[in-house]
């Protein structure tokens, strides 16, 4: 059992990132701008976990707009595991204490590569399947509110309270829109980021292969070449986003002010140069340029041409198997030196279903990347696997 | 040398909804500081705009009315810049596929008819309003304004002249006015319009340098800064007085000439992209079907109608369309009554006096046009004499009334018994036999004062014309 800060035992204890907004605790995003920052309103999420008798145990740190390779931009600092080795706070509390699940906003794929590398379930569903009300927007055409917990139940079990059509997100989908995709049979496992990745997690491969063999699913490896391109198409797609939704954070609303300024291009400049860690000014610089009446149709509407093939590419995927096998990162573990300027490189393995809007589980330290609406089928491919061990 | 002039307008119209446009906070102008605003409106993170489908039915309602295509599926995308008005530093508008486009609008000038080209209609929100405090040299923001509803009309530079484009801007106007897409009210900024002018010689294929005033928000004020504009570019050209570069100039009607804006004002690249959290708006056969369905009959086929079917004069006719709340009300009267003349006078003469001692516009006549008709029939068919039905009026004019249920209960119904008014003659001949002498003895005025005290005594519910008759009958008799 968990015991609240106001003393409540339960063992229905939920973790938020920090992306997730609360009426009654702060929400910094991570980021210096948004330090103290109470939102007017709860999250849809957070509103539907407490109607069904879940308790919000507390928030935990990301990095700065949940952006990097795995908190490692925080301004309130990086978390650490037992070994010294970069983690996500909802990980490492996920870990320590008697917490069900963490809810969290999938940006650029943290999640997916703290569960990785921390042994925990995470799942991405179906873009427009979990509410997006009461986020922190970045990249809105592609981030999804998941759940990490230390199993596929848990998982499942949060999940199923989370999902659901909400008015006030224009790209919710409507109950009769979905058609849940049936159980995996037959599993494709890309071999084209072979090259990329270090021994353990294509040790991590290997094995999961094996057990999915031993449960009698089809396995088969293919290329995936066609995955490749959805990192830097994700890139360009995610900065432009993320530019022009980090704009409203100007000092005169709301969040972190200079107290040097005397005109309001000062005052815009000079908070912002202030309150924003030096990923996040790469990325508006970056975002900025690629959405340039220059740039727009030579970058930006490309990119969304390459979100449009590789959609295409998972279809014909998906004409011959039920999910996808890959990494979700290319190390068992990273350290903090490590991840420096790997933001936009390190996504190589998670920008597909991010570009997609198409479900991810990562268990046992691989990514399985299914059909629309296939995430249960996905989680319940991940406990079979676990049966018997 | 002649020179020609060539005038393209960008018209903002705010549109007449009750909530803004991708939350539900209150649309309507004015109010308290800052009392229309929600986390959605003031930019906070984490609200996602929901359209609102109303601003994409009076979209459409505008497109059709100017004879544009609308585009089937329509999409919004963001337009960023930074303004301490906009709290979202982006702009929601529609860049790539606006729900209008290519139409026509006819103006009629001096000059004749003419036909200006719509290049497209889009969908916007409107942005909130600076307030500058002189005594604290502060600037304060109200966002009231921020996420209100507007259209944007895009013409094609086919207009020559300010006697053109005031035409075409009441034109726009008469149109959505009648549509009921906007009041289209200059003075309150529901309707703003951007001048681009350029000057070329006459007959000359190419398009001279373009200089653009932005947020006119006055007809005379417009023909003004064009004026003022045209003389000044001839006047750059003959005389190389100044060098005309392209850019943004602000008008000020008091001093009577324009300004170049600062270059950082103007210059902008505005980054747009579609907002993936707006998806797109697909408009079926049935809703097509059904915005087109209540489109109004134009003003001038009405007014031939007026003239033609239902024998209303010019003058009638003219009033009446001046206003689509008039033509509704008159519609409607007429089909209960079938008195076209009879309904215009009510509402050109009674309706308009009591809007005027109210102090409102035209489009603010909520009368119902069957109750109307109703107090007509009363009045045709004897039942309630004209003085009262005007009192009538006046109280319709407030309350949703019956008018024969409350005719009724206020005694306003003339009396057909003969045996009461008989009696009250009597009274009167009783009380005034000077006046009876005065009357016998040749004096008709003096039958106007016996008259009256009966018609006092009978509450004004007698036939004017039955009562003098009885009147004269039983003066004679005495």
């Amino acid at each position: 059992m968990y015991i609240t800060k106001n003393g409540v035992k339960t063992d229905k204890a939920i973790v938020l990132d920090d992306m997730i907004l609360t009426k009654d605790m702060p929400t910094t995003a991570g980021s210096r701008m948004l330090e103290g920052y109470n939102s007017l309103f709860n999250a849809t999420v957070v509103d539907k976990l407490t109607d069904a008798g879940y308790e919000i145990a507390g928030k935990a740190n990301v990095g700065e707009f949940a952006i990097d390779v795995m908190g490692e931009t925080s301004h309130f600092g990086a978390v650490k595991d037992d070994e010294g080795n970069l983690s996500l706070g909802s990980a490492e509390i996920l870990k320590k204490e008697k917490v069900k699940a963490a809810i969290q906003l999938d940006v650029n794929g943290a999640p997916r590569r703290a569960s990785a590398v921390s042994r925990l379930v995470f799942v991405k569903p179906t873009y427009g399947t979990v509410s997006r009300y009461g986020t922190v927007p970045v990249a809105c055409s592609g981030e999804t509110v998941g759940v990490m917990a230390k199993s596929a139940n848990d998982c499942l079990e949060v999940l199923e309270v989370i999902s659901g059509y909400d008015a006030k997100d224009g790209t919710s989908l409507p109950a009769d829109m979905i058609e849940e995709a049936g159980e995996i049979k037959r599993v494709a496992v890309v071999t084209a980021f072979d090259g990329s990745i270090d021994d353990g997690v294509k040790a991590d491969i290997d094995a999961f292969v094996k057990t999915l063999e031993a449960k009698g699913v089809a396995v088969e490896k293919i290329d995936g070449a066609g995955l490749l391109a959805s990192k830097t198409a994700w890139n360009i797609l995610m900065s432009a986003e993320l530019c022009n939704n980090v704009s409203r954070y100007d000092g005169v609303k709301y969040g972190y002010r200079t107290s040097d300024y005397t005109t309001i291009d000062e005052l815009y400049t000079n908070s912002r140069t202030e309150a924003f860690g030096d990923l996040l000014k790469t990325a508006i610089l970056y975002g900025s340029e690629t959405l340039s009446d220059e740039n727009y149709m030579k970058v930006y509407d490309k990119a969304l041409r390459v979100r449009r093939v590789t959609v295409d590419y998972f279809d014909s995927l998906f004409e011959n198997y039920d999910a996808v096998l890959m990494p979700a990162t290319s190390k068992k573990a990273y350290g903090e030196a490590d991840v420096k300027d790997m933001a936009y490189e390190e996504n190589l393995y998670t920008a597909p279903a991010s570009i997609t809007g198409l479900p991810a589980v990562v268990a046992e330290g691989v990514q399985l990347v299914g059909k629309v609406f296939s995430e249960k089928a996905l989680l319940e491919l991940v406990k079979l696997c676990k049966e018997g061990e | 040398m002649k020179y020609e002039t060539v005038i393209g307008l960008e018209v903002h119209i705010e549109l007449a909804t009750e909530s803004k446009i991708f939350c539900s906070c209150s649309a309507k102008f004015g109010g308290e500081q800052n009392d229309h605003v929600c986390p959605a409106c003031a930019g906070m993170p984490g609200m996602l705009p929901i359209v609102n489908k109303r601003v994409v039915d009076l979209g459409m309602t505008a497109g059709m009315m100017l004879n544009c295509h609308i585009n089937r599926t329509t999409t919004f995308d963001k337009k960023s810049y930074y303004y301490p008005d906009l709290p979202n530093a982006y702009q929601t508008t529609q860049w790539f596929a606006p729900v209008a486009v290519n139409g026509t609008v006819e103006i009629e000038t001096s000059k004749g008819k003419k036909n200006v080209r719509i290049k497209q209609i889009h969908m916007e929100e409107d942005a909130g309003k600076l307030v500058h405090d002189d005594w604290t040299n502060t600037t304060l923001v109200d966002f009231n304004r921020t996420s209100v509803p507007l259209i944007e009309i895009v013409s094609q530079p086919d207009l020559s002249s300010a006697e053109e484009v005031v035409a075409y801007l009441e034109r726009l106007r008469s149109l959505l006015r009648f549509a009921k897409v906007s009041d289209c009210r200059m003075e309150q900024g529901s309707m703003r319009c951007d001048v681009n002018l350029s000057v070329r010689p006459e007959g000359s294929d190419k398009l001279g340098i373009r200089t653009e005033m932005k947020n006119m928000n006055s007809i005379s004020a417009i023909t003004r800064a064009i004026e003022y504009e045209v003389a000044r570019h001839i006047d750059a050209i003959e005389n190389g007085t100044e060098e005309l570069v392209q850019e943004t100039r602000r008008w000020d009607d008091v001093k009577g000439k324009s300004y170049a804006m600062r270059n950082k004002e103007t210059a902008g690249d505005y980054r747009y992209f579609p907002d993936p959290n707006v998806m797109p708006v697909v408009i079926d056969d049935e809703w097509y079907d059904g915005i087109k369905a209540t489109l109004p009959e134009f003003p001038e086929v009405k007014r031939a109608r007026y003239i033609d079917q239902l024998g209303l004069g010019e003058y009638d006719a003219d009033q009446l369309v001046e206003s689509r709340a008039f033509c509704d009300c008159f519609e409607e009267a007429y089909a209960v009554c079938g008195n076209a003349k009879e309904v215009a006078n009510y509402l050109i003469s009674d309706c308009m006096n009591l809007l005027n001692k109210k102090q409102m516009t035209v489009d603010m006549l909520t009368l119902e046009g069957k109750s109307l008709g109703e107090l007509i029939n009363l009045v045709t068919e004897g039942k309630v004499s004209r003085p009262n039905a005007k009192k009538i009026l006046a109280v319709m004019f407030e309350n949703d009334i019956n008018p024969a249920e409350y005719a009724e209960k206020e005694g306003f119904i003339v009396s057909n018994d003969t045996g009461k008014i008989e009696k009250v003659i009597a009274e009167a001949i009783a009380s005034d036999p000077k006046a009876v002498a005065d009357f016998k003895g040749g004096k008709e005025k003096a039958l106007m004062a016996l008259f009256g005290k009966c018609m006092k005594e009978l509450k004004g519910n007698c036939d004017p014309q039955t009562l003098r008759e009885m009147l004269i009958d039983a003066v004679n008799k005495q």
